[in-house]
């Protein structure tokens, strides 16, 4: 059974940054709000900065000579024009700095949950690690975390330079070939959180999404317990089986327990209990599925994945229905 | 203006009985349009349909939906009447065995407004 926690889903996939309040302004954790803080900060302190050069600008423009005379000389240029930026910039920087340290993590502690993600041109490979580092499960394109636990991400690229980026949940860190970058993301609600690929990565970068489905740490219990395969019984999808082995579909993708062993895409063995399809950009139902089955390339064009348009309506049934029944 | 509100209100009560069931659709009618159209992109039919009014995606594995109103059949079988299309647009292959569109969860709710949505979609 998929837990369906409250969430901003229903704005739309492919769109993390849309909404009101924006994202980017709506910190829903401990590594997030402090981005939130430093952007307000930073905005207000703009704008105070432009009334009074706007200020200075209408007196040299428009004041008296006796007021010029007073506010102007070399005096001026000193005291407006280095010591004012000179301490400002010298204090954001060190109070930016201070404000967002922890938001990239250092060595791991015992604490926190321990997630790999790597990207992949145009999707995200996810790797839960247990507490000392070694894999449990493989995903791709989304990842399930309890609310209120600190998750560490080990950030890394099998191709170009990604941006890993949950606005909601945390900063934003570029994903680098031959380099692991850490990030610390939280969720203190459950819910649905939209992130983006933030570096252009090539043909559909923009259509790289990513969803954190956040539950408390019950329903997280119960969502890890429900991940086992179970008996496929029906004909139809025992049919959609065979032809995953044989229509070419096994070559680039893994279902644990059958021959399918393909690295080159996404790990399917989870797939039909995935809240999205091709990597945080539709919903999954059975008619988005066939649809990406059939012809991929209409929906995210230039990912790697061919059409398969020879598939006649009863075989593309058959594996819909397999792959939708791949909780 | 006794005289002229005894002429106008026979003449618009005989009008709007002429002209409303084709030409306005009643308010409820407009918000079940709104809502289907929201349907359609929150279900994801842009995976095998385009359609008009939404951008991305705009999927070829499907017939466009762009001038549905005007269609004769449904998938080349049934007549395109609301009710019949509010019960294909949730479980297709009940009604129309063979085809390659399955039947996809939805409330109620939603299949009748998807297909308030494609009977407003004439080809202007």
């Amino acid at each position: 059974m998929r837990a369906d926690p409250p969430g901003r889903a229903d704005a739309g996939f492919a769109r993390a940054l849309e909404g009101w309040p924006p994202p980017v302004l709506d910190p829903a954790g401990p590594y997030s709000e402090p981005v939130t803080l430093l952007a307000w900060a930073l905005f207000i302190g703009g704008t105070i900065v432009l009334v009074v050069v706007l200020a200075a600008l209408s007196v040299a423009l428009f004041g008296s000579s006796g007021l010029k005379r007073r506010l102007g000389g070399e005096k001026a240029i000193w005291i407006g024009g280095i010591a004012f930026p000179v301490v400002v910039l010298t204090g954001l920087l060190i109070w930016g700095l201070s404000l967002t340290s922890h938001l990239a993590a250092g060595k791991p502690t015992g604490q926190e949950m321990r997630v790999r993600i790597v990207g992949e041109m145009w999707w995200w490979r996810v790797h839960y690690l247990d507490r000392q580092g070694r894999e449990t499960v493989r995903d791709a394109n989304e990842l399930h975390i309890p609310t209120g636990m600190p998750v560490m991400l080990e950030l890394q690229s099998a191709d170009v330079i990604h941006s890993f980026w949950v606005p909601r949940l945390g900063g934003k860190m570029d994903m680098i070939p031959g380099r692991t970058n850490r990030l610390m993301i939280q969720a203190d609600r459950p819910g649905i959180y939209k992130g983006q690929c933030a570096e252009y990565c090539g043909g559909p970068h923009a259509l790289m999404g990513f969803l954190v489905i956040a539950h408390t740490p019950e329903d997280f219990a119960r969502w890890k317990a429900s991940r086992r395969p179970a008996p496929i019984v029906d004909p139809v999808a025992r049919r959609g089986a065979a032809l995953f082995e044989t229509s070419g579909c096994a070559a680039c993708h893994v279902i644990r327990g059958t021959r399918a062993q393909g690295l080159a895409g996404p790990d399917l063995t989870h797939v039909g209990s995935r809240h999205s399809l091709g990597a945080g950009i539709l919903p999954n139902n059975p008619g988005t599925l066939a649809g990406w089955i059939a012809d991929s390339q209409a929906i995210k064009p230039g990912n790697r994945m061919p059409p398969y348009r020879q598939l006649g309506a009863e075989d593309l049934n058959a594996l819909t229905r397999y792959l939708a029944g791949r909780q | 203006m006794r005289f002229y509100g005894g002429i106008i209100l026979p003449m618009a009560l005989l009008l709007s009985a002429c002209d409303t069931p084709e030409l306005a659709p009643n308010a409820a009618g407009e918000a079940s349009i709104a809502r289907g159209r929201a349907a359609a992109a929150k279900l994801g039919c842009g995976a095998c349909h385009a359609m008009p009014g939404i951008d991305w995606p705009r999927g070829r594995v499907g017939p466009s939906l762009n001038g549905f109103a005007d269609r004769g059949l449904i998938a080349g079988k049934l007549p395109n009447r609301l009710d019949i299309l509010a019960r294909f647009v949730r479980d297709a292959p009940a009604l129309v065995p063979g085809t390659g569109m399955p039947a996809i969860t939805m409330s109620d709710d939603d299949a009748s407004d998807l297909a308030a949505w494609l009977s407003s979609l004439d080809a202007r």
